[in-house]
Order: C-alpha cells, then structure tokens, then sequence
C-alpha cells in the first residue's frame, strides 16, 4: 500500500518535472536564439563601423588621384597625413602600376603604417617584394572594382597581420580610362580580434570570425587563426554538415545551428551572420552543457527536493497507516475471538475521535448488545423448550382422551368406524368420539372449537368430557346438543365456542339420528351411488347461546352405505396461492377412492390434501372420520 | 644557418647509441657494424673517426618544407640516409633558393627540380642528370569554376588564365596551342583568392596544393572543371632528383645510396602517413610556415597517386623513355629548345 502511493506519487512527480524541464528548455532555446541574434548583430555592427570607416581613406584619395596633379613629395604628406589622423587604420599605401608614377620608375608605392606609436614609412616598390602580383594589387585591378582582401601576414611590409582595403584608380590617357593603380588601407586583425574576444557567452561561450574562403580569423585557439579554414576542420572530422555550415556562412546567409566547438569539440548552439561589408562571417557559440547548466541545476534541485519529500511522505504514510492499522488489527484479533463465541473479551482502548475510535466505540456497543441479546436469547430458549415440553405432554393427553385403537370393536361386524386427526400445532382444537348408548346405539361425534392452541385444546376436552357424560340411554342427538350448549353456555367467560356434529347409529337397522350445531355438513358415501353432501339445518355454533334448542334429523343407511365427517381444517387446507382443498376437490377425492376401506380411504385423502398444499404450512387441524354401515346381525 | 639541418651533430652517446640501432637492423651490414662497434672502442679518443665513416652530401628541395618532401624529411629522421652511410644536410628550399643554381654553384649535391627545367638547363653548360625520377604524372592543373561557363578547352578562348612563371607556363602553353587558343594570360600568385573572387576566369593550381585549398575555401569539386594534362597527351613528370653528371661520375655509390635512402623514405612515408605528417609538420613549423595537418594528409596521399608507375609493376622512382621524348619534344616544339640531351645521356641508375 505504502509502496503503490509512494510509486504513484514518485510519477506524478516525475511527469510535472519533465513538463517543466521540456518547457524550461524550450523556452531558454527562444531566449537564446534571440540573445544570440542580438549578440551576434551588435558584433557585426561594431565590426562593420570599423571597416566602413577603413574603407572611407582609399576611397576618398582614389577619388584625388583620379583628378588631382600632385609629386611625389606631396604624395607623400597626404598619405602621412591620412594614416595618422585616421586611428582605424594601420597603413596605407599608393601602388602604381609599372612606371605609371614616372617614366623612370619601375615600381613606386609609398606606404605609411604606425609601428610603436610612430608612422613609418617604406617604399614597397623597393626590394624583393614584387608588389604587382600581390592579391591586395591584383584582384581589384582584375574585377575593376575595390575589395577587402582575406587577412595575409604582411612580410616586408607591416610585418603585422592584416587586411587591405583596396581601391583601384584611374585616368582618362587619349580618351581611354587606364587603370593607374591601387590606394589601400590595412586594418589591423587585432582590432577585429579585441572586438569578436570581448565575446563572452556564459561561462566558455565564445564568438570567431572567418574570412570569405573559410579561414579563420578569431579565435581563443591561437593556432587555428589563419591556419585552418572551416572546410579542413570539416575535413579533418568528415563531417560533411560543418562544410555545409560554412558554405552558407561564406555565402552571406545567417542562422542558429548544432555546432561542436573547435577546440573542446563539445556540442554548442551557434549563431552565424554575415559581415556584409567584405562577405566576412562572424559566429557565436553557446556551449550546451551551459546553456542548460541552470536548467540542469534547478532540476537537480527539484529531484532531490521531490525525493526528500516522498521519503517524508511514505514515512507520514507508513506513520497515518499505522496508527490506523494497529487498532484495527487489534480489532480483528478481538472479533476472531469474539467470533469463536468468546464476548468477555476486551476490546482496544479507544485512542482518538476519529473513525477507527468510533468504529471501536461501535464494536463495543454491539459486543455489549450481543451480550445482552444472547442472554436473553438463552433465557427465551430456556422459556420456549419448557413450553413445547409441556405442550407435548399437553398433547399427548389430548391425543390420549381420543380413541385411537382401530378398529375399536372388532365383536361388532355390523358397522366400521375410522379415523384421523392431523393437529395442525402440537395442541389442537379437533375432536372426535364414538361410544355405545346401549346395546344397539352407537354414538359418534366431530367437533371443532374455535381458535388453537392450548385454550381451544382444553375447551375441546371439556366439551369432549361434558359430551360423553351428557349422552344418556334414550336421548336423541338434539337434546344431547342442547344440554351441551347450555352447560358450555354457562360462564363461558373467554366466549370461545364448538361446532359439533353428533349422531347416533342404530346398528340394527342402518337408521342414524344426527343434530348439527353449525359444523361442516359430512359426506353420504352410498355403495351405489355417487357421494352426496348431508343435506341438513346447519345449526348454530355451541357455547355461545345457552338457551338455543337444538334439532334431531334422520336419515338411513342402506349396508355399504358410509357417513364421512370432517373439519373444516381438511376443505380449508390451502395450496401455497392460499387456494382450499373445497368440497368439490373432496366430493373428487371420495369419488375416485370409492369402495375402499375407511383406513386406506382416510390416508388417501390425506395424501391428496399433502399433493395439493406443496408444502404450505398447515393452517388448521385436520381430523377425519368415517362410519360405514355393513348390514344389520339377522 | 639554423635553416641548414645537419646530421653531423656533436658525438654524444645518445648520438652513438641510436647509430649503433639503426645499423643493427639489416644482416647485410653486419660487417659495417661490426666496423662500428670497433670504432666506438676509439669514440671517446677521436670524435672525427666516425665521420670519416660518413659521406658528407647535402639535398635542397625545391620548394619550401611540405608534404611533397615528406620522403626525404622521413628518410632523414629514420635515419635512413645514415644506414645508407651519408651525413647528408638538408637544406631548408623556398622561392629564394633556384635548386639548378643550388647544383652547378656546388652549394648542393642533391636537388629536386622539375624535369622540363633540367632539360632546359642541362643543354646550357654545365651537365646535370636525373637520378631518380619520383613524380610520373603532372599534378600541374588548370581550374575553372562551373559557374564561369568553362567546360571545355574550347571554352577558354578569350578568357583570362591565371599562369605561373617559368616552367609551369610550358604544359599549359602546350595546351593552349593543341587546342588553338588564344587566352589572356594573367600572371598568377602563390595563392588562389585571384581565381576565387573572380579575377581569373581559369587558374592554374598544383593537384596536391592549391586544388585543396580551393575545397577548403568552400568550393565543391561538383562546382568544379578540371583539366589534367596526362589526358590531354602532355603528360610531364614533374619533381626528380638530379645531380651534376661530375658529381656522378665521381661516386655513383654515393648517389645510389641517397636515391635509395630517399625511396626508402618514401615508401615508410606512404605506410606511415600520421607519423611521416607528425615529421613534415616539424619541418613546417621549424620553417615558420602556418601549417596545416589536414592540407598536409592530402598532399600526401595524391604523392602516393602522383609517384605510382604508370605502368604498374614497373619499379619506383624511374624515369621511363617514353615520358622523357615526350617532354623533349614538346620542349623543341615549342621553340624553348633546338636540341636535347639523350635519354642515356640524361637518366642515370
């Protein structure tokens, strides 16, 4: 975690430092190129000043010897004069053409020049140094017209390093204009020198000079001036683009370029322009590596500043997480305790306010509240099983006040009675019963009290109890339900009520006398025909008026002939859309199992009511009984 | 004096040391050595016994210290000319030293000059002859820029032609009367800047010097029309050594040696090149001439081109009969001469 925010931020850092170094450098390359633009033209311009001025002298006498008389003598002062009141100027001289000063001498150039602060004088017509095929001399003569010459060391004249200005004159002879000679004026390459040396660009940056063929003029390496031209340089390194470089520096043109110094070969930037006057170029080099020196320098300095705060930052970070960590892994150890069930267990001590402290305070409100909660969870548990153990015995006594041994008169051929109760809680509020009112009458009764549970239960076995000590000999169902009525009636404070169904079968004869106080009308299973609905008075439910006087019907059994009693927990038994099993399904249900005996009968409804309610919960006891004629004992 | 190179140089040790060195190396001279080795039992006694060993000669080239004597520069610094047993003296040449003049004043034993001056001046006189013939082809040249139009002979007509003095005016004038042509002939200087601002419409430049200065002032050479006299049948051999035919006579074994020295010198030169420019550039320096290593590498490498036979296989260093007629005759041609020395007359080996 502390390596991924540490890494992310190291590049977030990383990219805004290469933004500013590309945006930096791009920028003091603007700078640059204008600084050296300016530079460079300020250079030229000084430059230019001075040669102009050096080129005004011969222009000026050219021009008085084209038109004036003078002798030699004059000559001479005028020549003496103009040198030494010109300062720009190193020497100049009047080189006439082969006896053109007279017809007696061959070779006439007076020459003045400053040697030692004093003007000295020569004639360079004297000696050995052949004037005539001097370039100063020749090239003006040749292209009719003045020229600066390249830079020459003047052996025997001013033993200096210098350029000539030269000026070719003329005089008109028969009408022609024949060339006379030549009027120079020599500068003195130190002056150019002092102003391209006062060059600095940054700590080594420097400017040089080269002449129109590419020889060098200035320079700090002494041993290239007038020794190497920029071509042999380019030669000797076989770099074709630095002969380019110089050819368009020859060729008047300017420009910035990659450039690799002359001396230390270390990459420059460096900016070309030309001397216009005399087709001279001067450049200025801006070493790389000090150009971008502050640059380097500033980045170096955010680097380690970027690097210093990220160490600083992963340690608040180790630090924050940390401190956040420990309670929380404290916390986790604690809860794998309290997960095994241990709660008793202390929790970290809440330190600060921030979230990992409520967090804390939170935990220890839900150990608590789970503490609390168990307990009492125990405690209902404890409550609960003690109530279900009971409702189980309670149970088990009502299902043993049922008669539940089938068949339960095996000495009686002439009837069967069946059934089955299937309470829907552990205590149910379905009844049944059967018993014998003397030799030949057999007394049954279905009943259904309202509600469930423990209270329906114990009003079922009291109306159970009352019903069987009601029923005497020679009472017809009618009277016995409204004996029960009325005694349940009485101080029937919870108001609960039982609807009942009781009848008595005369097992001789198949005649049965029933009386209905408000349950659910049973089923006639006849052994020829389809089962019918009882149809009968519904009656009122029991319990509720005391004084309700109940009726006795009659109705026969033919041998085979079956009465099929139920509860409504059976025809209400729901699907899981909350739909009844219905009478209809059950009329279905007695009908396709016809003709067969009671217990097989009983079980087949009851499978068919489980089929119907897939598994919904069973809402309502369900209790079935069924009492099938056979014929009387003859 | 300090322009005179001498090898006799005071008998030290060190001076002992490396003679002894050089004359180890061939078994050819083993009896030589041996000698030596006696010798040196007597140094420290008499100094003058072991020049007594050496010849005394001395060499003037005819132009001041450069590539194109690097031969001789290396074969003196090798100490080839001492194993060839000569204590020979350079003498440092330029414009003011004529090498002919040099020759028949005895002020030299040994000089290089070129072979359409010694023909001419071995009619006058004194008897001079070529002892070993180093330059087969003429490296004199004549240059036009692209620009002027010049791309032919023809074109020349009327134009202005730089042209040296002397002996460098025969080829070209040669030329010019090969090819019917009548130009302004305008004298030409030492350097080039009357052709490369225009002043001459065709200069005339030497292959190994003034054309590599033309490059190196910027020009391409795609903005350049050469002429190369071998192609127009004028083909001159240029730089030989030459000798009085006296001076021969007196000691052919003497002038052997040094013209095999010399070629020696030459060939280490042309398998050596940085070490023999390191040496030509010492001389340059000692001469106080502005030197130029890169100008220098090329003069060398066009002296290999220049000193190859032109038939090869041919050995070095010979004159061969033919280039001699050829020059004889274009000699008398030209009306420069009415006879010429024969050729067994003329080339000694």
């Amino acid at each position: 975690m502390i390596l991924f925010f540490t890494l992310s931020s190291g590049l977030i850092l990383l990219l805004l430092f290469g933004f500013n170094y590309r945006y930096s450098r791009i920028m003091m390359e603007k700078k640059m190129e204008e600084n050296a633009q300016n530079l460079a033209q300020a250079k030229v311009n000084s430059i230019e000043s001075l040669l102009l001025a050096v080129q005004k002298v011969p222009e000026n006498l050219a021009c008085f010897l084209e038109n004036g008389v003078y002798n030699r003598e004059e000559l001479r002062r005028l020549l003496s004069a103009l040198v030494e009141k010109n300062g720009e100027i190193y020497g100049a001289a009047v080189a006439f053409e082969p006896y053109g000063f007279d017809k007696k001498t061959l070779h006439y150039a007076p020459y003045y020049y400053r040697t030692g602060g004093v003007i000295k004088f020569t004639d360079l017509g004297q000696g050995a140094y052949g004037y005539t095929h001097g370039d100063w001399y020749q090239i003006p003569k040749e292209i009719n017209r003045p020229d600066w010459s390249e830079p020459y060391y003047d052996e025997g004249g001013g033993n200096i390093l210098m350029a000539t200005y030269a000026v070719p004159f003329y005089r008109k002879v028969d009408g022609q204009r024949r060339f006379m000679g030549i009027v120079t004026a020599d500068v003195n390459l130190e002056k150019l020198q002092e102003v391209v040396s006062s060059i600095k660009v940054l700590q080594t940056g420097y400017g040089f000079l080269i002449s129109r063929n590419g020889t060098i003029l200035t320079h700090p390496a002494k041993e290239l001036i007038m020794n190497e031209t920029l071509f042999g340089v380019a030669e000797a390194r076989k770099d074709v683009h630095l002969r380019e470089i110089g050819r368009r520096m020859i060729k008047g043109e300017s420009g910035l370029v990659p450039f690799r110094s002359l001396m230390t070969e270390e990459p420059c930037w460096m900016y070309y322009a030309p001397i216009p006057t005399n087709g001279w170029a001067l450049a200025v080099l801006f070493p790389q590596k000090e150009f971008v020196a502050d640059i380097t320098r500033v980045s170096r300095m955010i680097i380690l500043l970027g690097l210093v705060g990220l160490l600083l930052l992963s340690l608040a970070v180790a630090f924050i997480a940390r401190s956040i960590t420990r309670p929380l892994k404290a916390m986790a150890e604690a809860t794998k305790t309290i997960a095994t069930g241990n709660l008793d267990i202390a929790l970290p001590p809440v330190t600060s306010g921030d979230e990992v402290g409520r967090l804390t305070e939170s935990f220890q409100t839900m150990k608590e509240s789970l503490k609390t909660y168990i307990a009492q969870l125990t405690e209902t548990t404890a409550s609960k099983e003690r109530i279900e153990s009971e409702l189980k015995i309670a149970h088990d006594i009502q299902m043993s006040i049922l008669p539940k041994l089938f068949p339960p008169f095996t000495d009686r051929p002439e009837f069967n009675i069946h059934a089955l109760i299937e309470p829907a809680r552990e205590v149910g509020g379905d009844f049944y019963d059967f018993f014998f009112v003397d030799e030949d009458h057999f007394c049954f009764v279905i009943g259904d009290v309202s509600g469930k549970g423990v209270p329906a239960s114990l009003f079922m076995a009291v109306t159970k109890t009352l019903f069987k000590a009601t029923t005497t000999k020679g009472m017809a169902p009618g009277e016995i339900l409204t004996a029960v009525n009325r005694e349940l009636g009485e101080g029937n404070a919870s108001c609960m009520f039982v609807t009942i169904f009781c009848g008595i079968l005369d097992i001789r004869t198949g005649e049965v006398t029933f009386a209905n106080g408000g349950h659910n009308l049973p089923f006639l299973v006849y052994r020829h025909r389809e089962a019918t609905m009882l149809e009968a008075n519904p009656g009122l439910v029991v319990g509720v008026m005391e004084d309700f006087v109940y009726e006795t019907d009659k109705l026969r059994l033919e041998p085979g002939d079956a009465i099929f009693l139920y509860t409504d927990g059976l025809t209400e038994a729901m699907d899981k859309a909350g739909a009844f099993f219905s009478e209809e399904r059950l009329a279905e249900q007695l009908a396709a199992s016809k003709g067969k005996p009671a217990p097989q009968l009983l079980a087949d409804i009851m499978a068919g009511i489980a089929s119907f309610s897939q598994g919904a919960p069973q809402s309502d006891d369900i209790t079935m009984m069924m009492i099938e004629f056979r014929a009387s004992k003859k | 004096m300090n322009k005179l190179l001498t090898i006799v140089r005071p008998a030290t040790l060190d001076n002992l040391a490396s003679l002894v060195k050089s004359l180890q190396n061939g078994k050819r001279y083993m009896r030589r050595v041996f000698l030596i080795l006696c010798l040196t039992l007597f140094w420290g006694v008499s100094p003058l016994w072991a020049e007594a060993v050496l010849k005394k000669a001395s060499f003037l080239p005819h132009w001041s210290p450069q590539a194109q004597f690097a031969g001789y520069y290396v074969a003196y610094e090798k100490g080839l000319y001492q194993k060839q047993g000569l204590a020979l003296t350079i003498i440092q040449g330029g414009p003011g030293q004529p090498p002919i003049e040099y020759l028949e004043k005895k002020k030299a034993d040994f000089v290089l000059t070129w072979l359409t001056a010694a023909i001419q001046r071995s009619t006058g006189g004194v008897k001079l002859i070529n002892i070993g013939q180093l330059i087969q082809r003429s490296a004199l040249m004549l240059v036009a820029k692209k620009s002027s139009g010049i791309a032919s002979p023809q074109d020349m007509n009327g134009k202005k032609v730089g042209l040296w003095p002397g002996d460098f005016q025969i080829q070209p004038k040669a030329f010019f009367r090969k090819h019917n042509l009548r130009v302004q002939v305008i004298p030409q200087s030492f350097s080039v800047n009357l052709f490369l601002r225009g002043g001459v419409d065709v200069a005339s430049a030497m292959w190994y010097n003034e054309y590599h200065t033309i490059l190196n002032a910027g020009l391409d050479p795609g903005e350049l029309n050469t002429f190369f006299f071998p192609e127009e049948g004028l083909n001159f051999p240029e730089d030989g050594i030459y000798t009085l035919a006296e001076t021969y006579r007196k000691d052919p074994a003497l002038c052997r040696a040094f013209v095999q020295a010399s070629l020696e010198g030459w060939r280490y030169a042309f398998s050596h090149p940085e070490e023999a420019l390191d040496i030509v550039l010492k001389y340059i320096a000692r001469a106080k001439i502005p030197a130029n290593r890169v100008h220098q590498r090329w003069m060398l490498a066009r002296m290999q081109d220049l000193m190859e036979p032109v038939d090869k296989g041919k050995p070095f260093g010979i004159l061969q009969s033919a280039d001699y007629e050829r020059v004889a005759q274009t000699l008398r041609e030209s009306g420069t001469l009415k006879t010429t020395p024969s050729y067994r007359d003329f080339f000694f080996r």
